[in-house]
């Protein structure tokens, strides 16, 4: 009895939270253009890959995702053993402190990076546009990283790195022989969350984009003026299937990992 | 090492290598920042052209072609980033608003030889009453929809009949409050002209307790934009005020569905072509603006968008079916019944804004909020949601170092 409403209280909020994205995902096959049925059709696909300004869109964002979120990881996981290597208070401090991105509300992260961008922009002669979105990407992965990648160094034996030493590497071979090879997982989890993170925000990109740059969340929001195009269904689902194939890697890596760990 | 060294290397190189052509535009002679509204060009796919592709294919020209999605957004970025546009694309009140706040730049009509394909009614408005600053782009009027398996053909003559309480729960209206507010202000007895001098808060007044009533009455169903075209196209609603264009398209896909000019007139909405002050590339954007002007890049437009185009020229090369069409081209003696939003003032909008709030608050949602950030009020509220997140942050951290130094204390006392 317990076993059965456990199951349908699962179902529920299953149904709940995946509803609308399989509502998403089937129409962006309808052949119409409204939601009303009218027959399975794929050239809302088509349409997709054929609209260069879509195209354009998505080349902008897989770079701005890809760059920010390896110069996030480099930061983040050099950051987290420099965090760490500090004492007591001033450790939890600067911890904290680098924790302010992710508490602060989206939108005055990007209101304040736009009044900024605009100040220096004035001052300095430029505009905003690719370096600023890239700036502002890195700015908000950054602390991703550190959350991810501090837990890994905890759990780390410290005596790890100095039997390396011991045994004659340079501090640099211990680091990359060693200590990276332990953070891996961490550093993996925090370059795959702030890749997520970079390639669906809306609002900090929003703020941060200029003139002549847009990326694909934007073009979806704007794509609705007249009417719902159908082509954002299928973008939409399209950047829903990438986006759980990137899940679903990190999870069987993390599981092979653990795993391992086990044995 | 060496492997990840050359790992590093390698992918450096490519990022560098995608950055580059990101940036510089290889090969282009110039460029041209153009800010439009979404879905509101043609794209390109099967059927249709892409204007943009042809615009950069004939001139080498590079178009950053950039969506916004409410007039009102449009402004803030203009008021608030230094970001430089070269053409903009506003509806007929923002280009009166951006021409009397000076953001607006003379256009040479002298450098546009298509302008002679604009009809002459749109060359001059109430917006632009010397027709220096903007070039018309597209345009349209507010008409009526209705299914006639509910309603029988012909029952439906104006806006007036929205608040009939015949048609219960079965009525569609405007979720944004110039629409609204518009057709509300025409049912009032007498019609209230948003355009005219005498035109106080008291008129606000005057329609927000006719919008108060459309609910009352109970033939509201409720306030839509979008969802309009599932409604009406899957025949779950009666009736609906909606843009001509859209309506025109609403009617090929559904048999069951006619259209109606309302008899006491309508809005008549104009979107031009403007080039704003900060623009950087003013002989580009007024080969852009001719570009579009362009009969063919303007049929190909007008023939995605389904709105009105002001392009006598292209007008000629549609096929017949939009050109009798009342919807897309109404006849001249309908379009001197309406009337353009022309010069409401920033106070009377934003008071327009919040009383179709509390109108329609118990049932609806409010479609656009916006993000002023104009006004120092947003500015200080950003500030304060900032100091708050800073303040907590330096509570904590002084939580934790107090605990860091009880414990240290107790390890010595050990």
């Amino acid at each position: 009895m317990k076993k059965k409403s456990q199951k349908i209280y699962l179902a529920i909020i299953m149904a709940f939270l995946y509803a609308p994205i399989i509502y998403l995902i089937a129409y962006s096959f309808n052949d119409g253009k409204t939601s009303v049925w009218k027959g399975f059709t794929m050239k809302w696909y088509t349409a997709l890959f054929q609209d260069a300004q879509i195209m354009g869109s998505l080349y902008n964002t897989l770079l701005v995702a890809i760059l920010a979120s390896v110069i996030a990881t480099v930061l983040g996981t050099a950051a987290a053993i420099g965090i760490y290597n500090f004492k007591g208070g001033v450790r939890s401090a600067i911890q904290n402190v680098s924790n302010i991105p992710i508490i602060n509300p989206e939108i005055v992260t990007g209101v304040s990076l736009m009044l900024l961008f605009t100040f220096a922009g004035t001052m300095l002669g430029f505009e905003m546009g690719f370096w600023t979105v890239l700036l502002a990407h890195i700015g908000f992965c950054t602390p991703y990283v550190i959350l991810n990648v501090t837990p890994r160094i905890r759990q780390m034996d410290a005596s790890l790195y100095e039997a390396a030493l011991d045994l004659g590497c340079s501090p640099m071979q211990a680091f990359f022989k060693v200590v990276l090879h332990e953070l891996l997982p961490g550093i993996l989890s925090g370059f795959l969350i702030s890749f997520t993170y970079s390639l669906d925000d809306f609002v900090i990109t929003y703020f941060t984009r200029g003139s002549r740059f847009q990326t694909l969340p934007i073009q979806i929001y704007t794509m609705t003026h007249q009417r719902i195009n159908p082509k954002a269904n299928a973008l939409s689902a399209l950047m829903f299937l990438v986006i759980l194939v990137i899940l679903i890697i990190s999870n069987v890596v993390s599981a092979k990992k653990d795993k391992e760990a086990v044995r | 090492m060496k492997k990840l060294t050359v790992l590093l290397t390698c992918v450096i190189i490519v990022l560098s290598s995608l950055t580059f052509t990101a940036c510089s535009g290889s090969g282009y002679e110039g460029e041209v920042n153009v800010y439009n509204w979404g879905e509101y060009i043609s794209p390109g796919d099967d059927e249709t052209l892409d204007v943009i592709a042809e615009f950069e294919r004939r001139y080498n020209i590079k178009v950053n072609y950039t969506n916004f999605e409410t007039n009102e957004e449009l402004y803030n970025v203009l008021v608030n980033s230094n970001s430089s546009y070269d053409v903009i694309i506003p509806s007929d009140y923002m280009v009166a608003r951006l021409r009397s706040e000076g953001m607006l730049e003379k256009i040479d009509l002298g450098n546009i030889p298509n302008y002679k394909n604009i009809d002459e009614k749109f060359r001059i408005s109430d917006f632009d009453p010397t027709g220096e600053y903007s070039v018309a782009y597209s345009w349209g009027i507010v008409a009526l929809v209705y299914n006639t398996t509910m309603i029988p053909e012909g029952e439906i003559t104006g806006f007036k009949d929205m608040w009939n309480p015949k048609y219960r729960n079965d009525v569609l209206m405007f979720n944004n409050s110039r629409d609204a507010m518009a057709i509300a202000m025409q049912v009032c007895d007498p019609p209230i002209d948003p355009g005219s001098e005498s035109f106080t808060g008291e008129d606000i007044d005057r329609a927000t307790k006719k919008l108060i009533e459309l609910k009352n009455c109970g033939s509201l169903k409720k306030y839509v934009m979008d969802q309009v075209f599932t409604e009406m196209e899957g025949s779950q609603s009666a009736l609906a005020a909606y843009y001509g264009g859209d309506i025109y398209t609403m009617l090929d896909n559904n048999e069951e569905l006619s259209y109606s000019l309302p008899e006491e007139g309508s809005n008549l909405f104009i979107d031009s072509m403007c080039i704003p002050t900060c623009c950087q590339n003013k002989e580009n954007a007024e080969l852009f603006i001719n570009f579009m002007c362009d009969p063919e890049i303007a049929a190909a437009n007008a023939d995605y968008i389904c709105y009105g185009t002001p392009n006598k020229a292209a007008l000629e090369l549609m096929d017949d079916d939009y050109k009798e069409s009342p919807l897309c081209n109404p006849p001249q003696e309908y379009i001197d019944k309406c009337y353009t939003f022309a010069n409401i003032d920033d106070q009377i909008y934003s008071e327009m804004q919040e009383k179709f709030v509390k109108a329609c608050s118990s049932t609806a949602e409010v479609s656009s909020i916006e993000i002023k950030t104009t006004s120092v009020e947003s500015k200080i509220a950003v500030a304060v949601i900032l100091a708050i997140v800073v303040i907590a942050t330096v509570i904590v951290i002084i939580l934790d170092i107090r605990r860091a130094v009880k414990n240290r204390g107790r390890i010595n006392k050990i």
